[in-house]
């Protein structure tokens, strides 16, 4: 396949708008291929866009499906040639996640949460999420093992514990959510800062982020320890937030990547003492992330309209629904998690929604490096993910946010800086936050970008970038970002102008990490008087089978040498 | 085997397809392809696994009798029968694995027609509940762990779940309950007093009927709006229902299973919601979680499957194309007692013990077709009956706990019968060769040369 005359953006390959001729050949980039052409001659083209952060599958995913038939009675879609039917908007059936995914130009998703003890149902569904390459992150922030490692200082049994924790999960990264507590939620309680001890188990938010992240380098995964800080969602939290950054300071990188992802920043950057002066300090965190090269993060940016928030931070969720009056499911996960779901609506006219509105934009538009900031609305705590060309518009242009400042309520131009941000993102800009900065922190060196050897996922969008102003027309930015011309994956033509035209199914990328086998078998004895004793179920039926993952990407890792495996 | 004697082995931390429970540490004695003994199941359990007398082979009704067939001939009878009718019901799916659920999802999908799961006479109430509230529940895991104080709501596990005491609840010591029994309360609340009731700490009997008016007692208690409550409600003095308020106040870490004495009494859906509401107002006070006590093995799957696939967890019809759900008008028994439906596949279920007398009714006036293992008193109407083999015995595939968590049955012995999952996909494949021949029939005829 040729795509012909598009005006390529590959930030990762130092292209900036040059029209070019991309080959594609057996699913990959190549130099020079022969057979179908794509006539592409003046429209923007970039690589397939990836999402870092989403939560698109599992029991927390399912549990907001159940309690909300009003939500999957949104998005009705019959089946057609290819396609199953779609339902839903913020928490969409599985196949219209693949085919709404498609749509937009995005190729790979992973999903941002998974107890271990729960990965076999995340798989489950992962599986059923047709087109779109995937994996999930898995939770390790709360898990009794963590903690009595963490405890006994012994780095060598938590990096075996992470290795086999990824391992039974079948995950690709270390998540660390509201760390310990989800152990205090256990008895109804919460940790208050990272200082603050988890009950019970004598170690501290802190100790357990820092050495979480000190294996997840000693493992040389490919991704980063993944964070949602504690205190998430509450007013004054910056400081919260500052001060969980400065653990990762010092910890070097085994590979050229940040130490620390932060999930939704924008949840984070919250000052003020109550919801009464509740104020943005995304000026402070900004200026953390200029000065310190070690971190990167995903906006979490809210937009107006439904919403379902779910997380691992349960006592978060409990609180959500005790504030706004409404339902709540929370699943506490046994020896490892809790979580917790509840749907939500932004209004324009609420303050605090229209400030963490403002705060979402400030971290985009401020941070100097867009490699360190990357585009997320954390599906569906923020808004669904098929509203991204809306945050693409209003970073790409000043006069849509003073449109939007004056709908909304006042308090989001007094107490953030939006309004006197003068900054309008680039073409170059948006490719780097949605494709290129997102595959380079997870580590995954075939995404994002189109250089040779790359995955052949590729987006053309139906928007001549050399004959439009995105800043006026950022109209025609939304509309054409919300319906890619072409989206092709793995070098197939998966959507033409909004139709499903293919449903290739996509592949799950997990992480098989080796660890000396001393400290394996240390760890195994622990883990076999865990299941004796506490677990409900048997250790022989933990793991994940490899029947649930019938497309694997293995990445090898590990702290000894990796072993070569015969072809 | 020719006189050689049969090979004998020992397969552990087997899992049980009976109950919502889901234990998985059965050992199963093997003599070639017979299971020979169950040990560490309950008795429901272990006679499950053990089997009995089972559907030889597929067979066709034919001029009033039924006639053994090849699989082949019985699904393209069932391909028939499902693409003919303008609605069918596609019904059951509570005691198969999710693999199955799925190409069931599909098919109903190619059909037009309803999908609908043993719930809508079980907890399909609950979820309606849930949809209404939310719940606030834990991995059974959690509460074997944790909770000092267990309630049992119109459920008897004592009888219907014998290892849940014994495994997750009332009976297992963890890591901060070590005393096990003896340092939790039991709380039973129901209409009689039952097995369970009789091992309980405090037993509340109450009127049947009159769950609600209970539930909303407490409710007043824990809000602190107790000078409100009436002298007696459901037969209970209010003192009693005060202390009851005080002691689940009062627990470190509650759990407060419910069962059909709560969705299928007066109020069901209302009950249901009541009790999540109660749950969920306790957490200002303590930690409390809440849990539907599900019946078969792998019904909590269903509503899984289908939510993720459909985005409803169960009565979802097709028959627009486009998913639709509204309980009321798309469960069976809505259907069924309307005569709404004009073929019935019964699949992993046996409605015809279960279903009320004048909708049984309705389902003998059209075809009926049933693929389970084990004659029932449904293959008596059934006109196809198609013969299975036993998930988590004979094939594998994955089935999902009382408390949603998901796991992998095992394939035990081998079988000359196919799974639910291959015959299904025999249904769908003779659904897509009768509409190609459809196709063919109905598209304009080329001029020949």
């Amino acid at each position: 396949m040729i795509i012909r005359g598009g005006i390529v953006y590959d930030p990762a390959n130092g292209i900036f708008g040059e029209e070019m001729d991309l080959c594609i050949d057996r699913g990959r980039i190549v130099e020079d291929a022969k057979g179908e052409e794509i006539d592409a001659h003046n429209l923007l083209v970039m690589a397939g866009g990836v999402d870092a952060h989403s939560h698109i599958a599992g029991a927390k995913v399912n549990t907001g499906r159940i309690m909300m038939p009003d939500d999957a009675r949104l998005g009705l879609e019959p089946a057609t040639a290819v396609c199953r039917p779609s339902t839903g908007y913020t928490v969409p059936n599985c196949y219209a996640i693949g085919y709404r995914y498609a749509r937009l130009g995005y190729t790979t998703a992973f999903e941002a949460a998974t107890p271990i003890l729960e990965s076999r149902h995340t798989h489950e569904e992962l599986e059923e999420i047709p087109i779109i390459d995937k994996g999930a992150l898995t939770l390790f922030g709360s898990n009794w093992e963590v903690m009595e490692c963490v405890r006994e200082k012994d780095l060598g049994k938590l990096a075996a514990y992470v290795s086999w924790g990824l391992r039974a999960s079948k995950g690709y990264g270390v998540k660390i959510v509201n760390p310990g507590g989800g152990e205090a939620w256990g008895f109804g309680a919460n940790v208050k800062g990272i200082y603050d001890p988890v009950p019970n188990f004598d170690v501290t938010p802190a100790e357990i982020m820092r050495s979480l992240a000190q294996v997840n380098e000693s493992l040389r995964l490919p991704h980063s320890v993944h964070v949602h800080f504690n205190n998430l969602g509450k007013p004054g939290n910056y400081t919260t937030a500052i001060e969980s950054l400065d653990l990762f300071k010092d910890i070097k990188p085994s590979q050229t990547r940040q130490v620390v992802h932060v999930a939704h920043m924008q949840f984070s950057t919250y000052g003020g003492t109550s919801w009464n002066d509740f104020k943005s300090e995304a000026p402070v965190i900004v200026d953390y992330f200029n000065k310190n090269h070690f971190c990167t993060m995903d906006i979490g940016q809210i937009l107006f309209g439904s919403a379902t928030t779910m997380t691992a931070d349960a006592p978060l969720e409990y609180g959500n629904a005790h504030l706004l009056h409404a339902k709540w499911s929370n699943n506490d996960i046994e020896l490892e998690e809790s979580s917790g779901v509840v749907p939500l609506v932004y209004l324009r006219k609420n303050p605090v929604n229209a400030i963490q509105w403002a705060i979402g934009l400030e971290l985009a538009l401020l941070t100097k490096d867009p490699w360190k900031v990357i585009l997320t609305t954390d599906h569906p705590n923020g808004s669904s993910f098929v509203n991204y060309p809306e945050v693409v518009s209003l970073l790409m242009s000043k006069v849509k946010r003073q449109e939007e400042l004056s709908n909304i309520h006042e308090l989001a131009s007094k107490r953030t800086t939006l309004p006197g941000i003068e900054k309008e993102m680039d073409w170059c800009d948006i490719a780097i936050m949605t494709r290129a900065a997102p595959a380079r922190i997870l580590g995954l060196e075939d995404k994002g970008h189109l250089g040779v050897g790359a995955d052949a996922d590729v987006t053309v969008y139906d928007l001549k970038p050399d004959e439009m102003d995105p800043s006026i027309q950022h109209d025609l930015v939304k509309k054409s970002l919300a319906t890619a011309k072409y989206t092709i994956k793995g070098g197939v033509l998966v959507s033409r102008d909004g139709e499903i035209t293919a449903t290739p199914e996509g592949r799950t990328f997990w992480v098989d990490a080796s660890v000396p086998k001393e400290d394996e078998e240390r760890m195994m004895e622990d883990l076999k008087e865990k299941f004796d004793r506490y677990y409900s179920i048997k250790l022989s039926n933990y793991m994940v089978q490899d029947a649930y993952i019938p497309n694997p990407v293995v990445i090898k890792a590990g702290a000894l040498p990796v072993e070569e495996v015969a072809p | 085997m020719n006189g050689q004697e049969m090979k004998t082995r020992t397969e552990e931390d087997v899992l049980c397809s009976f109950c919502g429970c889901l234990c998985d540490d059965l050992v199963v004695e093997i003599e070639g392809d017979n299971v020979k003994n169950v040990r560490h199941a309950c008795r429901l359990g272990a006679s499950k696994l053990m089997g009995h007398e089972r559907i030889r082979t597929p067979m066709i009704r034919k001029n009033g009798k039924r006639e053994e067939v090849s699989y082949q001939e019985a699904y393209d009878r069932a391909a028939h029968i499902l693409v003919n009718a303008k609605r069918p019901l596609l019904y059951g799916w509570a005691s198969t694995v999710c693999e199955a659920q799925k190409k069931g999802v599909l098919l109903t999908e190619m059909v037009g027609g309803i999908l609908d799961s043993t719930a809508t006479v079980c907890h399909g109430p609950s979820i309606l509940g849930i949809e209404e509230r939310g719940l606030s529940g834990a991995t059974l895991g959690q509460i074997k762990n944790r909770a000092d104080l267990i309630v049992f709501w119109g459920c008897n596990p004592a009888e219907a779940d014998p290892k849940h005491g014994l495994r997750y609840s009332t009976n297992v010591w963890g890591f901060f309950t070590p005393e096990g029994r003896k340092g939790r309360n039991v709380l039973v609340v129901d209409v009689r007093q039952t097995r369970t009731a009789k091992n309980a700490d405090k037993f509340i009997m109450i009127t049947p009927g009159s769950d609600f008016e209970v539930l909303s007692a407490l409710r007043m208690f824990v809000a602190g709006k107790g000078e409100f409550v009436p002298e007696k409600v459901g037969g209970v003095p209010r003192a009693e229902l005060f202390e009851v308020a005080d002691m689940m106040k009062a627990a470190k870490f509650g759990a407060f299973f419910f069962g059909l004495g709560i969705t299928h009494s007066r109020g069901r859906a209302k009950n249901v919601g009541n009790a999540l509401a109660l749950i969920a107002e306790l957490n200002a006070h303590t930690k409390f979680v809440v849990m539907p006590m599900r019946g078969h093995y792998n019904v909590a799957g269903i509503g899984q499957v289908a939510a993720w696939e459909t985005g409803f967890p169960m009565s979802i019809d097709f028959s627009r194309g486009t998913a639709y759900f509204n309980p009321g008008e798309t469960a069976a028994c809505d259907v069924l007692s309307r005569g709404d439906t004009d073929a019935v596949m019964v699949i992993a279920s046996d409605p015809a013990s279960n279903f009320p007398r004048g909708i049984m009714e309705n389902l003998a006036k059209v075809p009926v077709i049933q693929i389970d293992p084990y004659e029932n008193p449904t293959t008596l109407l059934a006109e196809v009956v198609i013969p299975s083999a036993i998930a988590g015995v004979e094939c594998e595939g994955t089935a999902y706990r009382m408390d949603g968590l998901a796991l992998r049955m095992k394939k035990l012995v081998n079988s000359p019968y196919p799974s639910d999952e291959e015959i299904l996909s025999g249904i769908i494949e003779s659904v897509k060769k009768l509409r190609g021949t459809e196709a063919e029939a109905n598209a304009p005829k080329e001029a020949s040369a």
